[in-house]
């Protein structure tokens, strides 16, 4: 039984305390909530919220003109500590929040509410703000994935990637016609100044390696339809699926390392189909003229645009809009860690998470669904891992790889401990030294002998032995069978 | 102005020693494609393909990680692992050196691999296994079947052929996998490495089916730190990629020894890969007959080019196909030469180093290896380094071995050896032998068989056992004066092994593979024994049964069964009372 405390800090503003407060303040009070998971399993979640009323410090910094200054000013008197949160309950009329806005998240670990008249009112809205700021049912049924019945996923809990130690990126470059464009794109710049920042901040998550390729006479393995009206090429929705696969094989696989990849490709089209656009599946171009493939990566088709005059002399010099290209691809990276904004009532207004690319409470949200996603993935290791015993008895148990199953289990534990007492940094570093631990354990090179004799060959070697014994043995059961029916059958004579 | 100051930053890195982080950006990379035809005698022509990518950027300090050119899987493989220099050549068939001459890059039957690592490594036999295995992956070879056993740190015969300022041998390893057979599944690999792919320029040329239609399949990969410019103060890492098929015209071409490009590679070339800087056919029209002629290709090449290549001077057709007139007249290139008289007797000058090998000896229990190495220089003498690696299952004695030349012993001047241990490392014998002028010198030594464990047979234990090829390593004295030609000018194979002076030339040859039969068992056996006894038993175990269960009854004496009735016959012709 899991149980995630989330530690919640409500500070009321002068003037912002609902009139139906029961109690003085400060006191703390409870919530708990059950996330059912299949039939068996679900997860608890405990909000311990403090509620008290601001200090001189916070009503200075609420005293600013908008929202964002607010947040800003506010950040500094926070504990930083990852998983907790805090929310001010301004006043109803509190200009803060811009019209219709009841709540509005800021970059770190705190959001601001509009007080709404009784408590009850103001403990839903609560509520959904830390929902949206820590988990949600969906983002733990995610985790959950392998053990949630089919069918009651949406389909972006199945965009996700797993959750792992470390992640390789890598940006490819496809240039299918070299002989007609020359393309640069200054990727290494392009990396240091956008990726970076969000990679830094995701460092906490998993280990990132980034790098770059171009691929030259790289084609998509589909042919694009060519449009008369708009006299460019389209590919339609449903073809996009076949676009990766011949690509891919150019890709290169990560041979150096065991982390999955994260894919993101720029495909220059070649001068005989462009310019080249995708279409959804209306019919309509899609703006961006990219898709991502979930668990996969991201395809976005770069046009360099028609020459002026005819003759311009080839190869023609592409030098890539990094900018525009960038935006994609981080947008795609978002969605391919499950951080977008769904299921959001119209009047929250979340901060843009500005030039780091993710905000505080966003990477608490992954960490939350990591950790218990890492938990579930060591019990089912382990779980597999004694099936696995139970099936083939003779494999033998090194007392390293007791051990490393011994250490699975306590770490696995000692997260569970650390996610009910809310701390949600150890816990996820406990979780994972128990994924590391109940993997070195699972795929230790000393299972995998094929030196088990698999009992239908013990048989076949027994064979000779017991068909020659089977006979006489066999014979005289028949015998003493038909001797038993004869004497059944000589009593009812006599009757 | 960016590229300067990138350059600049990098040379102060080098400088100022490692420093976290480092701007060491993507520098500058180039790739340059040839083709070099060779006709051998008796109809066979040889084509060896080099790509050389070079990068002018510092892959060792694991910063950089923006591939162009040169291939990312491999450009990890450097950097993750601490590789300064990496070899391998996977082989189908075996290069007759006696026959076809000296080969521009030789390489031994089967897979070879040798590296040479950073001295930053520590466990250089971990990096070595990790390596290994990520290089099977990579080329789809079974390079994971390198272990401690056919693992060996030559001495002598490998040094470094790029940058390098320290030797220190215990950060090279060498393995050799003969038994290796090399297909399509290693082509494709290796093709994809290529920045065109098979796609444009001379890689359209490689096409499987014609490849290993072949008698001498070799494809290679070396990775090799050198100099970025003449005052080497930076370095640049350089991957060359090169193929060496060698075709037999004759036999394909009903009879006659004529030959092109298409009847080859059933292509022809139409343009150069888009990417290369440099893209050039070279065909050795050298004369083969006594009237020196040179030999008359089609079409008109672009250029007469003259080397001396191994000791022998060569003339070269080249045909540059980035030169704009070449494809002028014809939208392709189809190279080919027609042989004026086709009863010409090219007969090739016997090459000055050879070696031959072979196993003597009858029995299962021992034999001995013989390597003879020939020297037909007319009047000088040189050394050769000679590298045997001999798997664990043959047992050589060392006191037997016997190096003689011309009917007298000869001593080696240096000898190396390291005994094999039992299913953990080979022997490795390393012999710096000098040979006189015109001569043949014999190495024999003598090994028992062992007897393996019943599940180290491979599966097919009666085809005999591999020892892979002897390297023969030597500089080779010269015929004729060489001149300091300009390597950049004349093909590229002149220039992977270091030229010394202008007065020999660096040789590396590898004997025949050798076939051993091991005594071998016969794996039947145990199920035999298990059935022989098992019946045995069962019969035994049914007539004690038959004893214990069986009632026994006093039978009435009836009329007797077959044995009687046929007595009393007898009894009544001899007129005797029946029983």
């Amino acid at each position: 039984q899991i149980q995630l405390t989330v530690p919640v800090a409500v500070v009321f503003a002068p003037g912002a305390m609902p009139g139906d407060l029961l109690k003085p303040l400060p006191f703390r009070d409870v919530r708990e909530m059950e996330i059912p998971v299949n039939q068996r399993t679900s997860v608890a979640s405990r909000y311990e919220m403090v509620f008290r009323s601001t200090t001189a410090q916070e009503e200075a910094a609420l005293d600013a003109t908008t929202a964002q200054e607010a947040d800003a000013a506010l950040h500094p008197l926070q504990d930083a500590l990852l998983g907790s949160l805090t929310m001010y309950v301004v006043p109803e009329t509190s200009s803060l929040l811009p019209q219709g806005i009841t709540a509005y998240v800021g970059k770190h670990r705190s959001a601001l509410v509009r007080a709404g008249g009784h408590l009850a009112a103001l403990r839903t809205r609560l509520q959904q703000v830390t929902q949206v700021m820590s988990f949600t049912a969906s983002s733990i049924a995610a985790a959950f994935m392998d053990r949630v019945p089919d069918g009651q996923l949406g389909l972006d809990a199945r965009r996700h990637l797993k959750s792992s130690l470390g992640y390789e990126i890598t940006f490819s470059l496809l240039n299918p016609d070299p002989k007609s464009h020359v393309v640069d794109w200054d990727i290494e710049d392009a990396v240091n100044r956008y990726v970076q920042p969000v990679l830094d901040k995701l460092s906490l998550v998993a280990n990132f390696s980034v790098d770059s390729q171009i691929l030259y006479y790289a084609v998509l393995g589909v042919t694009p339809r060519f449009d008369k009206e708009s006299s460019s090429f389209l590919l339609s929705a449903h073809s996009l699926p076949h676009v990766i696969n011949p690509v891919e094989a150019r890709l290169g696989s990560s041979a150096a390392s065991l982390y999955p990849v994260l894919n993101f490709l720029l495909y220059v089209p070649e001068r005989s189909h462009s310019p080249l656009y995708i279409q959804d599946k209306d019919g309509a171009p899609v703006r961006t003229n990219a898709f991502h493939s979930p668990r996969w990566g991201g395809i976005m088709v770069y046009n360099v645009e028609a020459p002026t005059s005819p003759e311009v002399s080839l190869p023609r010099h592409v030098d890539v809009d990094m900018v525009r290209v960038m935006e994609v691809f981080l947008a795609q990276l978002r969605l391919l860690f499950g951080l977008s904004w769904e299921e959001l009532p119209p009047e929250f207004l979340l901060e843009t998470p500005g030039n780091e690319g993710l905000a505080d409470w966003e990477l608490d949200r992954l960490l939350w669904a990591h950790t218990v996603e890492n938990i579930a993935t060591v019990s089912t290791t382990l779980t597999s891992l004694a099936q696995l015993l139970d099936k083939i008895g003779n494999i033998v148990i090194k007392d390293d790889v007791a051990s490393e199953v011994y250490r699975a289990v306590a770490s696995a534990q000692s997260a569970v401990a650390e996610l009910a007492e809310g701390h949600l940094h150890l816990a996820f570093q406990a979780s994972k030294e128990a994924v590391t631990s109940s993997e070195r354990a699972f795929f230790d090179p000393s299972l995998l002998h094929l030196l088990y004799f698999p009992d239908d060959q013990k048989f076949a070697i027994y064979i000779p032995l017991f068909l020659p014994m089977a006979v006489p043995i066999l014979i005289s059961l028949t015998k003493i069978v038909r001797e038993a029916r004869q004497r059944k059958k000589e009593p009812t004579k006599m009757d | 102005g960016a590229m300067a100051a990138a350059g600049l930053g990098l040379v102060l890195l080098l400088m100022a020693g490692p420093s976290p982080g480092g701007g060491a950006g993507c520098g500058r990379d180039s790739l340059r494609e040839e083709l070099l035809l060779t006709p051998l005698p008796a109809g066979d022509v040889a084509a060896t393909f080099q790509f050389r990518t070079r990068w002018d950027a510092e892959l060792q300090r694991g910063t950089v990680s923006h591939y162009r050119l040169f291939p990312k899987a491999l450009g990890r493989l450097v950097s993750a692992l601490g590789v300064k220099e990496l070899h391998l050549a996977l082989t189908q068939g075996f290069w007759r050196t006696q026959m076809w001459g000296q080969p521009p890059l030789q390489a031994p039957a089967g897979a070879e691999l040798w590296v040479w690592f950073q001295p930053t490594v520590t466990d250089v036999d971990k990096a070595w296994k990790e390596l290994s295995n990520i290089l099977s992956g990579i080329f789809c070879a079974s390079l994971n079947f390198i272990d401690s056993t056919n693992t060996v740190t030559p001495t002598a015969s490998f040094k470094p052929l790029g940058l390098a300022n320290g030797t220190d041998h215990h950060l090279l390893r060498y393995a050799v996998l003969p038994r290796e057979v090399v297909c399509t599944e290693n082509l494709t690999p290796w093709k994809k490495l290529l920045p065109c792919g098979s796609k444009a320029g001379l890689a359209v040329l490689l096409k499987a089916e014609r490849l290993f239609h072949s008698s001498y399949h070799s494809q290679a990969v070396h990775i090799r730190p050198i100099c970025r410019d003449a005052s080497c103060l930076a370095v640049s890492w350089e991957l060359r990629q090169t193929l060496t098929v060698v075709f037999d015209s004759f036999s394909s071409g009903q009879g006659k020894k004529d030959w092109s490009l298409f009847r080859m590679f059933s292509r022809t070339l139409t343009d150069a890969c888009p990417l290369a800087s440099e893209s050039k056919v070279y065909v050795d029209i050298s004369p083969k007959n006594k009237e020196k002629e040179l030999l008359e290709v089609t079409p008109a090449p672009t250029s007469v080019h003259e080397a001396i290549v191994q000791g022998e001077k060569r003339t070269y057709a080249v045909y540059d196909l980035l030169s704009p007139s070449l494809f002028n007249t014809s939208r392709s290139l189809n190279v080919q030469l027609k042989w004026a008289r086709p009863q010409d007797s090219s007969e090739m000058p016997t090459p000055i180093l050879h070696a031959q090998r072979y196993v003597g000896g009858y029995g299962l229990q021992t034999g001995q290896i013989c390597t003879l190495i020939h020297n037909t220089h007319p009047y000088r003498a040189f050394p050769v380094i000679l590298l045997e690696t001999v798997p664990w299952y043959l047992r050589l004695y060392v006191h037997t071995l016997t190096i003689i030349t011309k009917g007298k012993e000869n001593k080696p001047s240096y000898i190396h050896y390291q005994p094999a241990q039992d299913r953990r490392r080979p022997h490795l014998l390393e012999m710096l032998i000098q040979l006189p002028a015109n001569s043949i010198t014999k190495v024999t030594i003598q090994f028992e068989r062992a007897l393996l464990k019943w599940t180290e047979y491979p599966p097919d234990p009666n085809h005999g056992f591999y020892v892979s090829s002897s390297v023969l390593s030597a500089l080779v004295p010269s015929v004729i004066a060489m001149k300091d030609v300009d390597v950049e000018q004349s093909p590229l194979f002149t220039s992977l092994f270091p030229s010394s002076d202008g007065s020999s030339y660096f040789v590396r040859l590898y004997t025949e593979p050798l076939l051993v039969n091991l005594p071998t068992p016969d794996f039947s056996m145990p199920y035999n024994v298990i059935c022989l006894t098992c019946t045995v038993v069962a019969v035994c175990y049914g007539s004690f049964y038959n004893l214990l269960t069986r009632t026994f009854h006093v039978e009435e004496p009836s009329r007797g069964g077959l044995a009687k009735r046929l007595a009393n016959i007898i009894r009544k012709f001899r007129g005797v009372p029946p029983l």
